[in-house]
């Protein structure tokens, strides 16, 4: 009997490449004749360049060219945006790099250095001296909210909605809040900088880039730099981090590329880790109102949600902060309201669960402050309004398992010692607090090809364009296809990072592996039943006259009678078997809208925080972590948990420390560092206990739903709420730093 | 454009720089060497970090010329006489101590080094304030905070030193 | 980062000899060489100095401690006189920073640490210490890591160091060397008030190397302790730290030393909280009143008002522990 590998805590198999220095990264790539470049960056928030001075910079001993507006090749405006074709969605901006005068964001790249030395080329790059003609900028967040227009929705992203009069039943709820609250912009800080590596051979064209979406690049490049698709090959075998901020085209790409075909040489450009913050946009502030009206048993009768978020002027995505509202609670009066204003800064773009992990901040705080007014045990309070079809519109669930995630959490992390009156649990000067909070993510597929090849010597190649950037992408494909034709681990190889392989899906929406998953099961199936239709042709085979054999020991086998794929390939003089699965995204998004119109998919969880405040100085710490998560079925028990940590531990920054600073006068980001931007330290994390319920979704593939957004969301409010527990005071204002608790 | 020699991952190399290049573009970009990380080049993140005469330090903030004669250590060398795998590194992998990788190299030099400066007897801000030199998790996570991980893969990491500290006791 | 010549001397009197116009000391590089690199410091000739021996920890004849200018902050951290008998000097470096920088980084080099003021560090702003007479951008910009104390119109950037905090508690000395010869700078007077000349940041001489720093026997320090509060558990700037030494004899402060980071604009020393702590109670109360004396002087804006109660809050509760 062949061991199941799915479900198992199995090792990456990148892991050795990962751990010995042998992983190349995309600026690791040596070419003979390799330059190096460098942005130099506007320093003013919008105008006209009216002088580029570039003398000084070719100076430089070892600078090779200066690329500006003035000089550069032209590219191709970027194209327009349509929701039937994905990738025009991920563009960045909207700004044609280099072809124009115009400055659109303090940082905006304005002229490219190319040099023999990584050193030249940045030494230079600071030489360069434009002389620009101000205008007029809108920067301030917070002063233009006020301003806000409503954001436009769309098929897949609704921006209001209204279910009763929800003004009129908080109006006359026998309990309310009416809360305001506010989060500040973030940035990913993947700890690869953005890095292209970008080499033309005639019209041909090799990019080594760090992406979330090679496919949805290529196309971008082709039109772009005006050659075909099938003349660019991308390669992304492993990305340093992503979190969104590899999923769009951002101008150290594009600028790489252009420079390469500039000076006809192999061009290296990795960002600096302040060019990353010039250059690739980050998640958008949000200032949100949640008001809510209970009777007095606890019941939801009113729930508000609204939000105001920014997108720049010259692009960004509009945020779906209010979608969990949608979701989470019951209530008969339901008001959902998105806006936005457009500055003039670099667009916006997503972050890790964009919308849920600022959207659930917001809601998740207001029902604990609910909790207190009532009185009422906050789990108890959720408890009394989980819905059993989705609130806004009746739909059903394909899956949800919120109770048995609180009551398994409540478990792990012992809530009943919990002492609700605030300030009432101390350790020597730490102040103890416990909150919890509501996990939950939208779940997500895109479509997906793969082929799999069974060769005869046993081996098995999995080979599918999809992306490495920390999850163990290619670990749980492999595991999939070994169960899928019950083969040994060891003999399935997963070729991933590629363009030239069957393309796949970006990795973002937490939904790679459920997508790939569906095409691998679906071309393993077919590979069983060609394999089977061999071996029934021959009369020596033992699976002659066998209909429905299982997939086990490197073989088909129905009870004793059967072979291995080896022998069945062997006897029929074949070398491989192949099989292909897939679908057009045409043809996807079509299947997905009725889907959406069936069911209402997530994963979700419970998010269980004990913090520790400083009676003092108002330090928080963050002492204790449970999450308890519905997230279908676990593939790889090791990963898997290993990315609702990591979700986790980008919560606990979003809660305690991360903020991007935009100065209001300029709108250049102030704190453009990792020393200035505060991502959480090791001293910061405490152990986390993450529990899967690891039931199937019998909607999703394999009945897996994806893991890396759903731990970020809830963990700014379940730190919030403990902090209210601890020190009775409740921060609406993210990053929860000291200052915000003093004096205590 | 100096000729410096240094020895790295036992290796004497010589190396032709000129003095603004830092010990990490040297190796790097001179040397092939891309196992230590670039994730920030000013000291704040601690993807770079290598061992000079076994110390850890941040090879972006190094002049390489001043490593001159040095024995600079990096990832592709940290297993006992540059074969096979240090315990460190399978530890890494057993505890899932990476996602992405990129702070990989970094995190593993230092957590190598960290348990020989603890050895040593050196004292960490948990030592000085608690006392005791026994190898608590608040000590690894204080002394292993120089070494960022956005994936967040803290846990892993913490578990992975546990276990090769365990392995260096028994 | 600019071109430069590099020249590495033999000995001290080579290094010193080595000074001229558009030259600069190196020890570990963990400051020098990133200001470098973002074009805020580009000298032409680079001197680098971790070839000399001044690493050295010696006891000196009548008590107290010399440390050469190059010994490494870890390894200063670690020494067990000074862990012994300055137990805050030895929290202050290992609450900076983190282990990779404390290896590298040399004494000298610390006491020489510039501003982390990110409108210092980004070119794209005003900034008086970078560009005399250009403007200061931090004014109204944000100010959560800048001084409330020694600060002035041109500029408010905080001090950055946590070594020197406990420096200037324990009354140090700074020794410097020139072709002119020896002298000894107290570190009181050594790094110096921004005023309008904020380019100027300390009182070492174009052609001076600092050579040692000497800590003079300072029994009270025996019980001293280093505070450091920041918006992360490890490796961030301080918001706020205390470096407190104190003796107390039947409830009555005999003897008290006390120093602030993070809120000025050079490691300051609390003598008016010290005046007022001596000799009164050891209770909170007076605690929190020596406090108060010496941030009375604050000079606070809306992203930096927080300090005044939280450098307060923290003063009494390091004080606390040690009383």
């Amino acid at each position: 009997m062949s061991e199941k590998y799915v479900g198992r805590p199995v090792d990456r198999l990148d892991g050795r490449a990962k751990t010995t220095g042998q992983a190349r990264f995309a600026a690791e790539h040596p070419y003979p004749d390799l330059a190096h470049a460098a942005l130099v960056h506007a320093t003013i928030p919008r105008g006209r360049i009216t002088a580029i001075d570039t003398e000084a910079a070719r100076a430089v001993k070892g600078v090779i060219d200066v690329l500006t507006h003035e000089n550069a090749p032209a590219m191709k405006p970027p194209p327009a945006q349509s929701l039937l074709n994905p990738s025009t969605l991920f563009i960045g901006t909207s700004v044609n790099y280099l072809a124009t005068d115009e400055v659109h964001w303090n940082g905006q790249p304005v002229a490219v250095v190319v040099a023999e030395s990584p050193e030249a080329a940045r030494h230079a790059a600071g030489l360069v001296r434009p002389t620009y003609e101000e205008l007029p900028a809108v920067v301030d967040f917070a002063a233009e909210e006020p301003n806000a227009t409503p954001q436009k929705g769309s098929a897949i992203m609704p921006a209001a909605a209204d279910k009763g009069n929800a003004e009129a039943a908080l109006a006359a709820a026998a309990v309310s809040v009416d809360l305001r609250f506010t989060t500040p912009p973030h940035n990913h800080n993947a700890i690869e900088p953005h890095a292209t590596t970008a080499v033309w051979d005639g019209d041909r064209l090799t990019v080594h880039e760090s992406t979330q979406g090679i496919t949805w690049l290529r196309s971008h490049l082709a039109h772009r730099f005006g050659v075909p698709q099938g003349n660019i090959r991308v390669l992304s075998p492993f990305v340093g981090g992503g979190f969104g901020g590899k999923g769009s085209v951002w101008a150290g790409t594009l600028l790489a590329v252009l420079a390469a075909r500039a000076t006809e040489r192999p061009v290296r450009l990795a960002l600096t880790r302040a060019g990353v913050y010039h250059t690739v946009g980050g998640r958008t502030p949000s200032t949100q109102r949640v008001a809510l009206g209970a009777e007095s048993d606890g019941k939801l009768i009113a729930l508000i949600h609204t939000s105001v978020s920014r997108t720049g002027r010259v692009g960004g995505m509009p945020e779906q902060v209010t979608t969990v509202s949608r979701h989470l609670y019951d209530s008969p009066n339901i008001r959902l309201r998105q806006s936005l204003v457009r500055l003039d800064l670099l667009s916006n773009t997503a972050m890790r669960a964009p919308g849920e992990s600022i959207g659930t901040f917001a809601l998740e705080s207001a029902v604990d402050e609910l909790a207190w007014e009532l009185g009422m045990d906050p789990i108890e309070l959720r408890m009394r309004n989980e819905p059993a079809r989705n609130p806004m519109d009746g739909k059903r669930f394909a899956h949800r398992m919120l109770r048995e995630a609180y009551e398994v959490g409540a478990e792990r992390f012992g809530w009943r010692e919990r002492d609700p009156r605030p300030g009432s649990m101390r350790d020597g000067r730490w102040l103890v607090g416990m909150g919890v909070a509501a996990a939950y993510h939208p779940a997500f597929q895109l479509p997906a090809n793969v082929t799999v090849r069974l060769g005869a010597d046993g081996g098995v190649v999995v080979r599918c364009g999809l992306h490495e950037i920390g999850v163990g992408a290619a670990t749980a494909q492999a595991q999939i296809a070994a169960d899928e034709l019950g083969v040994p681990l060891e003999s399935v190889r997963v070729e991933i990072g590629d363009s030239e392989l069957p393309e796949g899906p970006m990795a973002g929406g937490s939904g790679q592996t459920a997508s790939v998953a569906a095409s691998v099961v679906e071309a393993c199936r077919k590979l069983r039943r060609s394999a089977l239709d061999l071996a029934r042709k021959s009369p020596d085979s033992p699976l002659r006259g066998v209909t429905a054999p299982q997939a086990r020991d490197g073989g088909l086998y129905q009870g004793s009678r059967g072979e291995t794929y080896a022998e069945i390939l062997t006897r029929a003089g074949r070398d491989h078997l192949e099989a292909a699965a897939g679908m057009g995204m045409l043809r996807f998004l079509a299947k997905s809208v009725r889907e959406r119109r069936r069911w209402v998919k997530a994963a979700s969880g419970a998010q269980f925080c004990e913090v520790r405040v400083d009676r003092d100085t108002g330090e928080v710490r963050v002492s204790r972590w449970v999450g308890v998560f519905d997230v279908g079925r676990v593939i790889n028990a090791k990963t898997v948990a290993s990315q609702l940590r990591g979700g986790i531990v980008m919560g606990i920054g979003l809660a305690l420390s991360e903020e991007t600073l935009v100065d209001h006068r300029t709108g250049r980001i102030v704190n453009a560092s990792l020393a200035e931007y505060h991502v959480p330290v090791q001293a910061d994390i405490p152990r986390i206990d993450v529990h899967c319920l690891d039931e199937p979704d019998p909607t999703m593939p394999l009945g897996l739903i994806g893991v890396g957004e759903v731990g970020i969301t809830g963990v700014g409010a379940a730190v919030a709420n403990a902090v209210r527990h601890a020190t009775g005071k409740r921060v609406q204002d993210l990053p929860i730093t000291l200052d915000k608790l003093l004096p205590l | 454009m100096t000729q410096i020699r240094m020895r790295v991952n036992g290796v004497v190399e010589s190396l032709d720089i000129e003095p603004w290049v830092s010990l990490l573009d040297a190796l790097r970009d001179h040397l092939g060497l891309t196992g230590p990380k670039k994730g920030c080049d000013q000291g704040a993140c601690g993807a770079c970090t290598v061992l000079a005469d076994g110390v850890r330090i941040n090879a972006c903030l190094a002049l390489a010329m001043q490593y001159a004669d040095k024995e600079i250590t990096t990832i592709e060398g940290i297993a006992k006489d540059g074969e096979g795998t240090h315990p460190m590194q399978e530890a890494f992998v057993r505890h899932d101590g990476l996602q992405c990788g990129y702070c990989t190299s970094g995190q593993i030099c230092s957590a190598v080094a960290m348990l020989a400066e603890h050895a040593a007897g050196m004292p960490s801000s948990v030592t000085a304030h608690q006392g005791g030199t026994h190898l608590t998790d608040d000590e690894i996570r204080e002394r292993m905070s120089g070494n960022l991980c956005r994936c967040g893969a803290y846990n892993g990491i913490l578990d992975a030193i546990r276990d090769v500290a365990a392995q260096e006791a028994s | 980062m600019r071109p430069f010549a590099y020249v590495k001397p033999l000995d001290l009197a080579e290094a010193v000899e080595a000074v001229g116009p558009g030259t600069k000391f190196l020890g570990g590089g963990t400051n020098l060489v990133d200001l470098m690199r973002e074009g805020i410091e580009h000298p032409e000739t680079v001197i680098d100095l971790t070839g000399l021996p001044l690493d050295e920890v010696d006891e000196l004849p009548g008590g107290g401690l010399r440390i050469g200018a190059l010994v490494r902050n870890s390894a200063l951290a670690a020494d067990r006189r000074i862990r012994a008998a300055y137990p805050v000097l030895s929290q202050a470096i290992l609450a900076g920073a983190s282990p990779q920088l404390r290896n590298m980084a040399t004494v000298g080099g610390n006491l020489l640490q510039r501003t982390r003021c990110r409108y210092f560090y980004d070119q794209a702003y005003a900034c008086n210490k970078r560009e005399p007479g250009a403007g200061c951008d931090a004014l109204g910009g944000f100010t959560r890591g800048h001084a409330v104390l020694g600060v002035s119109e041109s500029c408010i950037a905080a001090h950055p160091s946590d070594m020197c905090v406990a420096l200037a508690a324990l009354d140090a000395t700074v020794e410097v060397r020139s072709i002119r010869g020896t002298r000894r700078i107290p570190l009181a007077d050594f790094h110096l008030l921004p005023g309008d000349t904020p380019e100027v940041e300390t009182a070492l001489a174009a052609d001076e190397l600092v050579t040692a720093v000497e800590l003079p026997p300072a029994p009270v320090a025996a019980n001293s302790r280093y505070r450091k509060v920041r918006d992360r558990a490890s490796y961030a700037f301080a918001l706020v730290s205390v470096a407190a030494a104190l003796e107390v004899r039947d409830g009555a402060v005999t003897a008290a030393r006390l120093a602030l980071g993070g809120v000025a604009t050079r490691p300051w020393r609390a003598h008016e909280a010290e005046r007022i702590l001596v000799g009164g109670p050891a209770t909170e109360e007076a605690f929190g009143r020596a406090a108060e004396a010496e941030l009375a002087p604050a000079v606070t804006r809306p992203g930096n008002a927080f300090k005044v109660e939280l450098a307060r809050a923290t003063i009494v509760a390091t004080l606390r522990e040690l009383a």
